[in-house]
């Protein structure tokens, strides 16, 4: 087996301010192998976008605190300088954001900024990075490129725009990428194909990605394997089929039942109860326990030990079940 | 982009031509007969419609405001009731220092104001914004006539370094490039670059805290662009907002102060307003505000036509 591209280890991340700390992310493990797709799902607030910003350290380094091990690609990304950061970013891993029309700056056209990463990261003049951001752009397959190099992003529509981000995110040909429901925004039929032209792209350019997401089939669409988080811990992890077909925690199963698909017409759809953990006053058991069906008083004192159902497929929980199928 | 220019252009001639008739349906608005100051108590009845005749004071109003503006497109704006003088060169020389006066306490109040207001918003919420929002408030709220007694008793008074009034050495009225007249332009200037300063800062702070919380900026960082590239950005996303604040108060500054001038007997327009005023010099108010208002007119057309120019979001055309 190759040394993993990405190693996560005991990864914490801490809002402080005045009044309170969040604990956003608490201990998160996991390993990518290069060319690897992981879905990381949950629900907002589960810690999963904030995982994907510490893993190219944007969160605001004032109000941050960062402990545990990350390394990707040789690079111990928690200890590294400004400067390194700067070649790390855009050039190692990059990142595909949510809504694409906020994430380009309004003032600049799509092709000066697609240029300006390539600029930023080789050492090439402005004509070469813009025949490069041209050659980006047909690579994501924007009808006549040419003139939309030009375009300023509000002038393109939310599945182009996201395209043009899809390019200025492999612009430097990065070894991972880092999409943060980058489907979310879009339309239904525009969501389809930006996930094709994802897994497309993803093969050909060889890298691994971590693919962020609230929904279910989208993960399903697009991962190898699956990881579910839940008040910022992986709660279980496994082969996408593992996750779906054999899911062993209930968070995950709720998540399942809750989906639209598959659903009977007539019957009510099935929801978690209760919200999601008020993540600056977390509970000393496991975090799902007051919203689990299952849960009893070792659940909500003892926090879940990790539970081995299969090489690879791992659950957080103390009484895991396998629904399988 | 030449049709949009003067599109622009051509919809500034109905506003110059609104603004020119309620300055001149203003002055008429205001109680009280022009002629009385200059006319000795005991004129007689003839003599005062002689004289107003002489002024067009005898004619309906919108023939009078037909004439003013016509002969004001030719640079006629009639005569002085008070002194009997053109008032076309009075305002003319009046608006040239008052021009001095605004161009560099601009230049420092812009270039203070937005150097103060980047670096708190920048820094929001540190020790850093705080100190300099403290100062852009005090700016703002300051009476600045007051601040101008202070600085003259200071710098004029005890220290004795900069002189307290006029525009240039035994009272000359008329600038001239060199330290002597200079140094008459100091205490002024930084007393009306004060609240320029406050506002430029606070709309700075404001605009660049808010560009610093949008997406973009992280997605700038997650292309690996240094703070300085970063920067770039903000400047661009900044300027078209800021430059229409800083025209604005441009165009205030153009207006001249008449607190400011007359505490520092500094002969701009502001001054020669007040004179005016208190003079009940009708012409010479007229022709001042008129002068004024189109400063202001034109200014507001180019601030418009640079943030177009600027911001491609604005449609043109």
């Amino acid at each position: 087996m190759t040394a993993p591209l990405v190693s996560v280890e005991g990864l914490r991340v801490l809002f402080k301010s005045a009044d309170r700390t969040v604990h956003a992310v608490n201990g998160v493990d996991f390993a990518l192998q290069p060319g690897e797709v992981l879905g990381l799902l949950g629900e907002s607030g589960s810690g999963k976008s904030v995982t994907l910003k510490a893993l190219l350290r944007l969160l605001p380094a004032s109000r941050t605190t960062l402990s545990g091990k990350v390394t990707v690609a040789g690079h111990d990304v928690l200890a590294m300088d400004e400067k390194a950061l700067r070649q790390y970013r855009g050039g190692v891993v990059s990142m595909v954001f949510q809504e694409p029309m906020l994430a380009f700056d309004p003032v600049f056209t799509v092709g000066d900024q697609i240029a300006e990463a390539v600029m930023r990261h080789e050492d090439v003049g402005k004509d070469a990075a813009r025949a490069r951001a041209l050659e980006m752009l047909e690579r994501v397959r924007i009808p006549s490129a040419k003139r939309r190099l030009d375009a300023y992003p509000h002038e393109m529509s939310g599945g182009m725009r996201q395209r043009a981000m899809i390019a200025l995110a492999l612009a430097c040909k990065p070894q991972l990428l880092l999409a943060d429901e980058p489907t979310t925004a879009l339309d239904a039929t525009v969501q389809i194909q930006i996930l094709l032209l994802l897994r497309e792209l993803q093969k050909e350019f060889g890298m691994a990605v971590i693919f962020v997401t609230h929904d279910v089939g989208v993960a399903v669409e697009v991962s190898d394997r699956m990881a579910v988080m839940y008040g910022g811990r992986i709660v279980e992890r496994g082969s996408a089929a593992d996750v779906i077909r054999r899911t062993a925690h209930p968070y995950p199963q709720g998540l399942l039942a809750s989906t639209v698909h598959g659903a009977m017409r007539g019957t009510r759809l099935e929801a978690i109860p209760g919200a999601p953990p008020d993540l600056s006053r977390m509970p000393t058991g496991c975090a799902f326990a007051p919203r689990c069906r299952l849960a009893d008083d070792t659940c909500r004192s003892v926090a879940p030990p990790i539970a081995a159902l299969a090489p690879g497929h791992e659950a957080e929980c103390h009484q895991p079940r396998l629904s399988a199928v | 982009m030449l049709e949009y220019l003067l599109k622009r252009i051509l919809y500034a001639v109905p506003i110059a031509l609104g603004v020119s008739l309620v300055c001149f349906l203003l002055v008429h608005i205001a109680p009280g007969d022009p002629l009385v100051s200059v006319l000795p108590a005991d004129a007689s009845q003839e003599m005062q419609e002689q004289l107003r005749a002489a002024y067009g004071f005898d004619k309906p109003l919108p023939v009078q405001f037909g004439l003013w503006i016509w002969r004001a497109l030719g640079g006629d704006l009639g005569f002085s009731i008070a002194t009997g003088r053109p008032v076309a060169a009075e305002v003319w020389r009046a608006i040239g220092n008052t021009f001095m006066l605004a161009v560099f306490a601009a230049a420092f109040g812009f270039l203070l104001g937005a150097f103060l207001g980047f670096v708190a918003g920048y820094y929001r919420g540190t020790w850093v914004d705080r100190a300099s929002s403290a100062l852009a408030v005090a700016g703002i709220s300051l009476p600045h006539y007051w601040l101008g007694m202070v600085l003259v008793i200071i710098f004029s008074v005890q220290l004795n370094w900069l002189p307290a009034t006029g525009a240039g050495p035994g009272g000359s009225a008329d600038w001239e490039w060199d330290w002597a007249h200079m140094r008459h332009l100091i205490l002024p200037a930084l007393t009306m670059s004060v609240i320029p300063l406050g506002i430029v800062a606070r709309s700075v702070r404001a605009l660049v805290s808010d560009i610093l919380s949008q997406e973009f900026i992280d997605a700038l960082r997650a292309k690996g662009l240094s703070e300085r590239g970063i920067f770039l950005h903000i400047l661009k996303n900044a300027a078209p907002t800021g430059l229409a604040v800083m025209g604005l108060q441009l165009g205030y500054l153009l207006g001249g102060s008449i607190l400011i001038e007359t505490v520092f007997a500094w002969p701009g327009s502001g001054f020669l307003l007040g004179n005016a005023i208190l003079q009940r010099d009708l012409p010479l108010l007229q022709g001042n505000i008129l002068v004024l208002a189109m400063f202001f007119v034109t200014l507001n057309l180019l601030v418009d036509l640079v943030q177009t120019w600027l911001d491609p979001r604005i449609k043109r055309g």
